[in-house]
């Protein structure tokens, strides 16, 4: 179902608020963009499509003044500025609304919309009063009904988007850029910010609205603008392009990365999985994993790809479901029972999440093994090392010394430590969650080279990504998630570009 | 090894403590002989005890503020059955206030791995709950040494080689310690949980019930402490150590555990515990009154602290390849 916006515009009548011309950012080992062209115009929706890793954050971060371009121009009603700090951007009138909103949620919902910019009595203090009358006004002017003195932590995230959207206008922002602002939103909530979408170009905005789900950005953008790889592809007005025709722009791509070539013969199934549940984030999940298969998971973010595997570690508890290793039903309670039974994960979040930075290197290499290399109780730490050793040696890690600090090494080899750490505990099945997320193109090869060595030495991995190329590149078969449910599993000449795209977004049609 | 010594924060304190005794032993050379060298050890054997208990609290990024009032209560308890069961050996006595000690610890544990409560609320709440039950108990009544028998006195100042069997204990506590905390898979899983506590769960750690098992340890030698603490002062009331739980900590920070967790070494905490231990002892000795005692304290705390936040300021990210080494 395509609902096509009535009013479509012509634009040549219209000059864009904002325009970013040849804008260039260059990352240490990466070009995040290359010479990209944006247009915003007033009263109008454009809607970034591309991939992830396609340089739609980035240009938002130029937008608002966080990153500075290294080559092009950003003009504002035709004239070149320079956006060099948040404060800039703001002051130019151009505002951004995030995924996850950026306000405090022990202040009132009025204190929120002026921090910063607060009215000030004579005597140089808040008026409280003004305050409040501005914060109501703005509220309703967008159709908000609640009172601007509740705290801002007794409201939903929907409601949490109307504040952010009343302090834009509080700030007399002409352009609001919409950072997948339905990622977190019920269908109730999301038709009621189409509505507001829609006040806000009655009031001449400029809009920029970055999503993934294609159903959206065809029922309320006017425009679209198409990134692949950190470059321009295409733009144009959405009323003169097909669901297929953005596909293509968004996935025919070039071949830069060569993957890995593997002989895949997969043997016998190590892990089924079955009926996994969870009262709110997935539903039904079930497959089986064969030794020496690498299992692509690839969905949108917030498919609950995550969630699940967080379930199947132990970490949380589905409501139910069975796991079978070898063929025997096998309870899992804790990271430390998947450990045991030889399923180990690797998170997405290695920072936070994977390595002890203040303890030295082979500690944090045998952490999961310490039964392994102690005795009687008593650790030995000869044998630390020597394990540590064993295991570092064959990700060529490259430190000074075991016993340096791993907060000390750099971010691709603190990666090595943490996948050191769980090949040391000799897993049979291995959960990468996004295993190249934020690491240069020639670490991807390395890690890509070393995911293949692992399968075919037996080992059996699952790879969430959300990367196309990756998922196609590595993956045996591939299994797509939408809204926590299991929508696909894609195998051999199914297995493409666009079908992954369709089935995550949830296009229906052939 | 060596010359990685010289560079931390245990040397630095080592030099703290020798300049300070030297200093001291300028106008009062008697400090320095080592009978009354071995007299401010025993002096400060409780602290360096609790000072154990608490650094490996503190590493899994908790805090206990219970140990004092824990250390009362027991000492409360031993004392009273002691006075009922005069004849008690004191092994027995020991276990008693060990096992007691280490429940009280658990208690605090418990309510900070089950229901999640802060581990500062927990404590400060358990701190006065534990006074109000020797108040309870003791009918606000002083236990005095008449009312104790001799051999439950005696027991701690009891010399062996030496050296009061309270040192050896404490002399004890440290080494069982240092073991534990460098050679068992718990005390690894201590630093793990404090130093990063989401690896740690990937790990398979489990957090919670590592924090339960340092308030068991901080428990027990607080217990333990109890037991010597009452019979070495002869005396056991209400308020006994009050407000000890705050020397403890800063023994702690002053040797360089740090307070954000996952730092921190039993050497830190023996050497934290003896600088506070000669600055309490060396300042009567040179004439200097002790207000001035707290005020070097809390400015050892200070500079601790901020010498501290100076090396583990964050490092900035290293982009270069050729650099990497060098960091």
């Amino acid at each position: 179902m395509l609902v096509m916006p009535e009013n479509t515009v012509v634009a040549a009548a219209d000059a864009p608020i904002v325009a970013l011309d040849g804008i260039t950012k260059v990352f240490p080992g990466v070009k995040a963009l290359s010479e990209v062209k944006l247009e915003l115009f007033p009263g109008q929706v454009t809607a970034l499509v591309g991939e992830n890793g396609a340089g739609k954050s980035t240009v938002v971060k130029v937008l608002t003044g966080i990153y500075q371009p290294d080559g092009g121009a950003i003009r504002i009603d035709g004239k070149a500025v320079s956006l060099s700090t948040a404060q800039h951007a703001s002051d130019a009138g151009i505002t951004a609304i995030h995924q996850e909103t950026v306000l405090f949620d022990e202040l009132s919902v009025a204190e929120n919309i002026f921090i910063g910019h607060a009215p000030k009595s004579r005597f140089g203090l808040i008026d409280t009063g003004a305050m409040q009358r501005e914060a109501r006004r703005l509220l309703q002017s967008i159709g908000a009904e609640f009172d601007p003195a509740v705290r801002l932590r007794d409201l939903g995230i929907a409601n949490k988007h109307l504040v952010a959207i009343a302090r834009a206008l509080s700030i007399d922002a002409r352009v609001v850029i919409m950072d997948e602002p339905t990622a977190a939103l019920s269908h109730k909530e999301i038709a009621e910010l189409y509505d507001l979408v829609e006040k806000l170009k009655a009031q001449g905005k400029a809009i920029l609205f970055i999503s993934h789900k294609f159903d959206e950005i065809f029922r309320i953008a006017d425009r679209y603008t198409v990134f692949r790889d950190g470059q321009f592809v295409g733009d144009g007005l959405i009323a003169d392009v097909s669901e297929d025709e953005l596909v293509q722009l968004m996935v025919g791509r070039a071949v830069d990365h060569i993957f890995p070539k593997r002989d895949s013969v997969p043997g016998d199934t190590v892990l089924q999985v079955a009926g996994y549940c969870h009262p709110t984030e997935f539903d039904e999940i079930g497959f089986s994993l064969r030794k020496g298969e690498i299992l692509g998971f690839y969905g949108l973010v917030g498919a609950g790809r995550s969630e699940f595997m967080q379930a199947l570690f132990g970490i949380t508890r589905p409501s139910r479901g069975v796991a079978k290793v070898d063929g025997k039903v096998t309870v899992i309670r804790s990271p430390a029972e998947a450990i045991a039974n030889g399923i180990v994960y690797v998170p997405e979040d290695r920072g936070t999440q994977g390595a002890v930075t203040g303890l030295p290197i082979f500690q944090n290499v045998t952490l999961p093994s310490l039964g392994q290399t102690s005795r009687r109780g008593f650790l030995r730490i000869a044998e630390e090392f020597a394990l540590a050793r064993e295991y570092t040696s064959r990700l060529d890690l490259r430190a000074a010394s075991l016993d340096q600090n791993v907060g000390n090494l750099s971010g691709g080899n603190q990666q090595k430590v943490v996948i050191a750490k769980w090949l040391a505990t000799r897993p049979r099945v291995i959960i990468l969650d996004e295993p190249t997320k934020g690491i240069d193109i020639g670490s991807k090869a390395a890690v890509h080279a070393f995911m293949s060595e692992l399968a075919s030495q037996g080992l059996s991995i699952i790879m969430v990504s959300s990367e196309i190329p990756e998922i196609l590149g590595m993956s045996d078969r591939a299994i797509v998630m939408r809204e926590g449910r299991m929508v696909a599993e894609l195998q051999g000449d199914t297995l493409t570009p666009e079908t992954l795209v369709r089935h995550a977004a949830g296009i229906t049609e052939g | 090894m060596i010359k990685r010594f010289v560079a931390s924060r245990e040397a630095i304190l080592l030099v703290a403590i020798l300049a300070l005794l030297v200093l001291v032993a300028s106008r009062c050379p008697g400090f320095v002989a080592p009978a009354n060298l071995a007299n401010v050890f025993n002096d400060t054997a409780p602290l360096i005890i609790l000072a154990l208990g608490q650094m490996v609290v503190i590493v899994t990024r908790c805090i206990d503020l219970s140990v004092a009032a824990n250390l009362a209560l027991t000492g409360m308890v031993v004392a009273m059955i002691n006075t009922v069961a005069p004849g008690l050996p004191v092994f027995v006595i020991l276990a008693v206030a060990l096992m007691l000690g280490a429940a009280l610890g658990a208690v605090n544990g418990l309510l900070v791995w089950k229901l999640d409560i802060p581990p500062i609320v927990v404590t400060l709440g358990t701190m006065t709950i534990f006074r109000g039950v020797i108040f309870l108990i003791s009918d606000g009544k002083w236990i005095n040494a008449h009312e104790m028998s001799a051999h439950f006195t005696a027991f701690p100042r009891m010399q062996l080689l030496g050296l009061p069997v309270l040192s050896w204990i404490a002399i004890a506590m440290v080494v069982l310690f240092f073991v534990l905390i460098t050679r068992t898979a718990l005390g690894r899983a201590f630093f793990a949980v404090g130093g990063n506590p989401h690896a740690a769960v990937y790990t398979g750690i489990d957090v919670g019930r590592t924090q339960f098992f340092a308030f068991v340890l901080s428990g027990a030698l607080a217990g333990i402490t109890g037991y010597l603490w009452v019979a070495r002062y002869a005396v056991a009331y209400v308020d006994i150590a009050g407000g000890f739980e705050l020397e403890v900590v800063a023994a702690c920070v002053i040797g360089g555990v740090s307070i954000a967790g996952g730092i921190g070494s039993v050497g830190g905490a023996l050497l934290g515990a003896l600088f506070l231990g000669v600055v309490k002892n060396a300042l009567p000795v040179v004439n200097i009154s002790p207000f001035w005692q707290l005020a070097i304290s809390g400015s050892a705390i200070i500079i601790a602290v901020a010498m501290n936040a100076r090396a583990s300021r964050r490092k900035g990210r290293v982009i270069l390849k050729q650099a990497e080494h060098l960091a």
